[in-house]
């Protein structure tokens, strides 16, 4: 039998190789990390002041994403977060459909699992669909990706097409070691600020 | 710098001064869940061409929303009711953390003349849930106080990285409709 909690054990498709291909040679992408694994997968790849990784506000990573685009129109901004992240916060999809941001992309690393509080499944390994939802919420390109022929392709989509563009990436659902970005949200506000404007403290 | 000063022309509404505040404090982005009392200044905000609004699908979204606006250099206000800031509670945490200016003005429900029973509980509490989360409050009861308090908490938000709620009382609201003076 095929149990709906062991499916995601054998995903081809690894997060931290996924976001590292995702986020090579960056430029002047603008990147939310969702809390938990997503944020530690993003500073794996390198930590970054271009980077906001969340260690918290949870269900809000789309909308801050949301908020940067709009404030940012010249810039690609990327949100890469997880499926339970997503879960949380569903009307942001409906906010960003509404809004259709040109230069906002979101990527959820959906490994069918809370990863961070025990391996507990999501809706996701059962009857939820994450693009589909994306797609009914305004975001017309949404797709789902679930092998690594796919990602170079994915990845020109996400940094070159025009937005709003969603991604639900299918990863395996595995514990990895922990890369932690800084911790301490005012410096990681600030850093971010400075280097996108070159501001001096405030 | 000072909102433009109102020569007796058309009659002015408080919502039209709020907006005006909004604009001399360089806001560009305006989240709102409607009430019917910020229905005027959410349709100002809309109609004007330089600012960018954003209705919400619940509240929180627009702390998140504001969060972004901030890392991408622009200033933010969220437009909601008092029953809305039951729902932004743990995602104030992270503008507290992080340090992100916040400025929301909040339309008071379960006060004196409210009919719906169920607004009671967030309506007397939501000044107390936003002392606990860090917010500066300043409450408004005259319409003709409305700019000064607006935009003392603007200046107080923005210069000092600060969270700042202007709670536009019920009776203003109800009792003046959108047509005082």
């Amino acid at each position: 039998m095929n149990e709906p909690g062991k499916r995601s054990l054998n995903y081809p498709l690894r997060r931290r190789e996924v976001v590292q291909e995702l986020l090579k040679s960056r430029e002047g992408l603008l990147v939310v990390a969702g809390l938990g694994a997503p944020a530690w997968d993003a500073t794996a790849s390198g930590d970054h002041p271009l980077t906001f990784p969340l260690w918290g506000g949870m269900g809000g990573a789309v909308s801050i994403g949301l908020g940067l685009a709009l404030a940012q129109p010249d810039q690609r901004v990327l949100v890469i977060t997880g499926d339970g992240e997503m879960l949380m916060g569903l009307g942001s999809l409906s906010t960003v459909g509404l809004q259709q941001p040109k230069n906002l992309a979101v990527v959820v690393l959906d490994n069918e699992h809370f990863g961070e509080t025990g391996m507990q499944t999501t809706h996701t390994a059962g009857s939820v669909n994450l693009a589909e939802i994306a797609r009914a919420s305004g975001i017309s390109s949404s797709w789902t990706v679930r092998e690594s022929s796919e990602i170079s392709t994915t990845r020109e989509k996400l940094l070159h097409e025009e937005g709003p563009l969603f991604c639900g990436i299918k990863v395996r659902a595995e514990t990895l070691p922990l890369v932690l970005p800084p911790k301490e949200g005012e410096i990681l506000q600030k850093r971010f600020r400075n280097a996108l404007m070159n501001e001096n403290g405030d | 710098m000072e909102p433009k000063k109102e020569k007796t022309r058309e009659p002015q509404t408080w919502a039209n001064r709020i907006h005006e505040v909004f604009k001399s404090h360089g806001i560009t982005q305006v989240s709102y869940v409607p009430d019917a009392g910020h229905s005027r200044l959410i349709q100002l905000c809309r109609d004007d061409h330089d600012l960018r609004t954003v209705v919400l699908t619940t509240e929180e979204e627009g702390v998140a929303l504001a969060t972004g606006a901030w890392l991408g250099g622009q200033r933010s206000v969220l437009l909601m009711q008092s029953s809305g800031v039951g729902n932004c509670i743990n995602m104030f945490s992270m503008i507290r953390e992080c340090r992100i200016p916040f400025f929301t003005v909040i339309t008071m429900r379960g006060e004196k003349g409210e009919f719906n029973p169920w607004q009671f509980p967030m309506g007397r509490n939501a000044e107390k849930h936003l002392k606990l989360c860090g917010f500066e409050i300043e409450r408004v009861e005259k319409s003709t106080e409305t700019q000064q308090v607006i935009d003392q908490m603007a200046k107080q938000v923005f210069m000092n990285s600060s969270m700042g709620a202007v709670l536009l009382s019920q009776q203003m609201i109800g009792v003046k409709t959108f047509k005082d003076e």
